[in-house]
């Protein structure tokens, strides 16, 4: 369509940023990034998303969209191309149980366990272990949770396919080791490779460096 | 083509429910099966797997959990009444405002109940900002969908059914007509449309909850 008008208020290092950058280039879509200070929030982006104060906020003509997997959505319904998730309605419902489990479950387990204090730490490996558990045994037999190629799921995992790994790297720990996780260090794997992902990751250095930063200030706060 | 649809839910579960208004605005038959939280069947274990709760819905055997996926399921499968907006504009703001009632409105208002005194108090002001900003996206409107039930009244239809009975059991008015008369409402054209319309035979049984009824499917 001509003369559209797409801004994406984001965040480089925000895998929820990131999804939405990812479905847009998926499907071609021509937008101005706007990277957004989270210490100082612009005051379009509190316009915006006046509920949460977050981004990502993609503003399509004028209109604002928020949150990552809503937006997703959205980018489906509104331009063609890639399918980012699937027609039948038994497939999308599947897709979406998923999308939010990841969301709801595996992200703040896993995010807990990274940067619990040691008191908390035993709990929360195990919680993300459970969680690590499920998806694991979702991946047996799969490349993708989309099948051979990536769909909504696939997108919202990029927290599982990328930043879980860089994260560890950067606070130096491993939580899922590949003979217990196979599946999942499979999907990692070929996460990385899949050419409708990798180009759309932020640099593996830089993201590391990002994080190792926020350990050193956590660390010196 | 001979349809299966069973619902696997609780009598009490605000969730549960969520799936029954959507089937019944739809005028679909199903099958309802009553799961007791602290014995769990075989079934709903063997459907849901990953959260092992309810509501899971069956349809030609196929199960589909998490209650605002079976309802956006129950939608694109049947297309009478649709509960959607067909504009994906207002689609992604009725999602985002179904979300925004389960991941911030609900639990700030269970937190609010569960809490006395001090606490309660600090907490009140979160649970009133967040009632806010559904008062405004009542402007104008019967329900949040419009003139008719949509995503959003089922998914927020937990505040015409749970918060009144919470209220009086712990004498705390949240949603008086004075402070969201919007909300008020909306919460009257819901519980009417929903417990009554759409319910025409509601079985006699009444349930204890804490000294008050509530009304069985």
């Amino acid at each position: 369509m001509a003369n559209e008008e797409v801004k994406l208020l984001g965040a480089w290092a925000s895998p929820f940023s990131c999804r939405v950058e990812n479905a847009l280039k998926l499907k071609g879509v021509k937008y101005e990034f706007i990277e957004e200070d989270l210490q100082n929030k612009s005051p379009l982006l509190l316009q915006s998303n006046p509920v949460h104060k977050k981004i990502p906020v993609l503003i399509h003509n004028g209109k604002p969209i928020a949150e990552s997997l809503v937006i997703i959505e959205y980018i489906d319904e509104t331009w063609d191309g890639y399918p980012i998730l699937p027609k039948d309605p038994y497939e999308r419902a599947v897709a979406r149980f998923w999308a939010k489990f990841l969301d709801e479950k595996c992200l703040p387990a896993l995010w807990k366990a990274c940067w619990c204090t040691e008191e908390e730490k035993e709990k929360n490996v195990e919680e993300a272990l459970g969680v690590l558990k499920i998806l694991e045994n979702e991946l047996k037999n799969k490349k993708f949770f989309g099948g051979n190629t990536i769909n909504m799921v696939d997108i919202a995992a990029n927290f599982i396919g990328y930043w879980f790994g860089v994260v560890q790297e950067a606070l130096g720990i491993k939580l899922a080791n590949a003979e217990s996780f196979p599946a999942l260090h499979n999907y990692m794997n070929e996460y990385v490779k899949c050419s409708h992902i990798k180009e759309h990751l932020p640099p593996r250095e830089k993201l590391v460096g990002f994080f190792r930063a926020r350990v050193q200030a956590t660390s010196s706060s | 083509m001979a349809e299966e649809v069973k619902l696997f839910k609780t009598w009490s579960s605000p969730y549960g429910l969520r799936a029954v208004w959507a089937l019944k605005l739809k005028g679909i038959e199903y099958e309802s099966i009553d799961e007791d939280h602290d014995n769990k069947s075989p079934q709903l274990l063997q459907y849901n797997p990953v959260h092992k709760k309810i509501p899971v819905l069956i349809h030609n055997g196929k199960p589909v959990a998490e209650s605002l996926v079976i309802v956006e399921y129950i939608d694109e499968t049947w297309k009478q009444n649709p509960i959607l907006p067909q504009d994906p504009y207002e689609c992604a703001t009725a999602c985002f405002w179904a979300k925004f009632g389960d991941e911030k409105v609900l639990p700030s208002i269970w937190r609010v109940f569960i809490q006395e005194g001090k606490a309660q108090e600090e907490l009140l002001g979160q649970a009133m900002e967040n009632l806010k900003f559904l008062e405004e996206q009542l402007e104008g409107k019967v329900f949040f969908g419009g003139e008719k039930i949509g995503l959003v009244d089922i998914a927020l239809g937990w505040i015409a059914n749970l918060t009144c009975m919470l209220e009086e059991i712990s004498g705390l008015k949240l949603i008086t007509q004075e402070k969201f008369p919007l909300l008020f409402g909306w919460m009257q054209n819901f519980v009417c449309t929903v417990f009554v319309c759409l319910n025409p035979k509601p079985t006699e049984r009444p349930r204890q909850l804490g000294g008050l009824q509530a009304l069985d499917y």
